[in-house]
């Protein structure tokens, strides 16, 4: 089933948590509303799920207008943070709750119900749980057995609110990985909320970057990552730079170093700002042109698999940030206190100074 | 206690902040004392006294017509009133711990108002509004309904008066439950009356116990505010507690004592019941707090 937003709003008080709101959701996709917190995503996500009601605009399904349609009619499956399980029934009776409430005329038998459950269990591979508590439970299973007992009323509309937030890391990296082959195998529209930028990347179809209410962009996780179309977006997905300067006729000078800028051709001397990822910077022993930045190294610290070196700048603009592959790093020999030159090899400029 | 406790926690693992033997005696010997004197004493004299002229004369007591109608009328009273008062605080409990609306905390100001009124006011305000020179008197004269020196009017006061207890109870039980559980029901297509019968009750319903056992203690033990609307018409508008002090004005202390004695008893197993169910809550309590 496919969803589609048409300029909702929605304030709580004075505040607006969302404003003229635009997004479509294919059916069978998987897709990741991600931002930081207060930007407005969990709020879409309960709306589309019912659990809240906009103040202006409109939700459809498949085409059909389902703004006023109640939850118990919309046919979602919804997955908290905390798991919301039913803390008085076995793992059992809480995956078969939503088949047992159902009307009389449409419930299935009783070893109907017995069988989907164990299809189920097996699906989350905890069928050795059935009569145990949530309690008696880990939160990964907990979160399992909360997407079990959303699946077993075979929602159109799959929604999950941060479903990995209150997991420790290892924890969290298996299950978003399980969740990205469950999908592919069951194919049900799914929306997810995060403010895990790693998570988006890694799991969704499609990103939608939200902030302050509203969507920033939306792309697949290379679109929005290797073209941010904000500062905004830029910031949030990984390390930045920021390096202040102007634009002239194609032509960025930040902080020393002359870049080229073909995107701001008609730009006339006009203030900008520069973002760079922090993997995007190589460092040089010798400066070859003027798209170096002259520097001294800070501190370095061994961070996994890459090497962060905190440079900095000798034109007193501050400190960047370089994250160099552990053999980089290795071929290079950096010390602390080492003049160096920072090289950005991809930039991307942004006129009128945004504020973030 | 709380002096060893504190001593304890403030110099760790010295063997001189432990108080000698002969201190913690003492202090356990003054708590338990002060205890008997002005609990378990009293408790005792009440039983001692109503059995003072034997079981027969105990019984004999109990039998009186009078005070027979008066444990009918109380538990009529309390069968009444617990009901509306159960109805009417999970309604209040419910509203007030699953959503937000303007005027929420004056509600709640609202249901704590039978606790900071004096009973006898709580008595007053229905003579002022039910009696023959209240508001409605002559209009309720006029229909003969009889509510002021009535059954009716004594069910009112006691309900007013125990209000509080079960929405009370049930406010901040709920209130650290949260709503998720009851969204997920409905998203997985559960009505309004499925979802509370099947998943918000379950989760309160050793709270409502505990509330419903304080509503009956009071409704049944409540004096003040049943005492200025029932007009003390014997054998007919008289609960336990002023068949208790009628009695006892009578200078039949035996009798007296008998009749009080059935409050005490009831305040006995309110107390076991209580503690059962305060357990169930905290059992209740830590299991949430574990889900989370």
């Amino acid at each position: 089933m496919s969803i589609e937003i048409e300029g909702i709003g929605k304030n709580f008080g004075a505040f607006a948590a969302l404003s003229n709101v635009n997004l479509n959701v294919p059916s069978g996709e998987l897709v990741a509303l991600l931002g930081p917190s207060g930007s407005g995503k969990t709020t879409l996500l309960r709306i589309i799920a019912g659990l809240e009601s906009p103040d202006s605009g409109r939700v459809l399904f498949n085409g059909e207008e389902a703004t006023q349609r109640q939850v118990q009619d919309r046919q979602v499956g919804f997955v908290f943070q905390h798991y919301a399980l039913f803390r008085h029934m076995t793992v059992f009776d809480n995956i078969a709750f939503g088949l047992t409430v159902k009307p009389k005329k449409l419930r299935p038998g009783k070893q109907e119900i017995r069988d989907k459950v164990y299809t189920l269990l097996k699906l989350i591979q905890l069928e050795q749980l059935a009569d145990r508590y949530p309690g008696q439970l880990s939160g990964g299973q907990r979160q399992r057995v909360a997407l079990a007992r959303a699946l077993a009323v075979e929602p159109q509309v799959l929604l999950l609110d941060e479903p990995f937030g209150a997991l420790d890391a290892k924890v969290r990296l298996e299950l978003r990985r399980w969740l990205r082959r469950l999908h592919d195998e069951i194919h049900v529209t799914s929306v997810f909320v995060t403010h895990d930028q790693e998570e988006a990347l890694e799991v969704a179809d499609r990103i939608v970057v939200m902030n302050r209410g509203s969507i920033e962009q939306q792309g697949t996780p290379s679109e929005v990552y290797d073209h941010p179309a904000t500062p905004f977006v830029f910031d949030f997905l990984g390390n930045v730079n920021l390096f202040q300067g102007r634009v002239h006729k194609g032509t960025a000078q930040m902080g020393g170093m002359n870049l080229s800028s073909p995107e701001h051709a008609s730009a006339v001397d006009a203030p900008a700002v520069g973002y760079v990822r922090s993997h995007d910077i190589a460092i040089e022993r010798v400066a070859t042109d003027a798209g170096a930045l002259e520097a001294n190294v800070r501190y370095l610290l061994s961070v996994g698999p890459l090497v962060r070196v905190d440079l900095m700048l000798s034109n007193g603009d501050g400190t960047i940030e370089v994250d160099l592959p552990r053999e980089e790093a290795d071929r290079l020999q950096l010390s602390v206190g080492e003049k160096v030159f920072a090289r950005p090899r991809k930039m991307r400029v942004f006129v009128d100074d945004y504020q973030i | 206690m709380q002096v060893a406790k504190h001593h304890k926690s403030g110099v760790k693992g010295s063997r001189s902040t432990t108080e000698p033997a002969w201190v913690r005696y003492l202090l356990l010997a003054v708590a338990l004392g002060f205890l008997s004197l002005f609990l378990l004493l009293p408790l005792a004299a009440v039983f001692v006294q109503a059995l003072d002229k034997g079981w027969e004369a105990y019984l004999a007591a109990l039998k009186e017509p009078d005070t027979l109608s008066a444990i009918w009328l109380t538990v009529l009273t309390a069968a009444c009133c617990v009901p509306v008062n159960l109805f009417f605080g999970i309604v209040a409990a419910w509203a007030i711990a699953k959503f937000s609306f303007p005027g929420k905390s004056l509600l709640i100001t609202l249901i704590d108002l039978p606790f900071s009124v004096s009973p006898v006011v709580s008595g007053l305000i229905y003579v002022l509004i039910f009696g023959l020179q209240g508001w409605l008197g002559p209009w309720l004269q006029a229909h003969d309904i009889k509510i002021i020196f009535a059954v009716p009017g004594i069910v009112l006061a006691t309900v007013f008066v125990t209000f509080p207890f079960v929405a009370r109870e049930l406010i901040p039980l709920m209130e650290s439950q949260g709503r998720d559980e009851e969204e997920a029901a409905l998203t997985l297509g559960a009505s309004g009356l499925q979802t509370f019968f099947r998943v918000t009750f379950p989760n309160i319903k050793w709270g409502v116990l505990y509330g419903v056992i304080l509503c009956n203690a009071r409704a049944m033990g409540e004096f003040g505010a049943v005492s200025v609307v029932s007009g003390h018409v014997r054998g007919s508008t008289n609960t336990i507690p002023l068949q208790v002090e009628i009695l006892y004005n009578e200078y039949s202390y035996a009798a007296a004592f008998a009749v009080a004695s059935l409050l005490a008893l009831l305040a006995l197993v309110t107390l076991v019941l209580k503690t059962v169910a305060e357990w169930k809550i905290q059992q209740t309590l830590s299991e949430a707090e574990s889900e989370r």
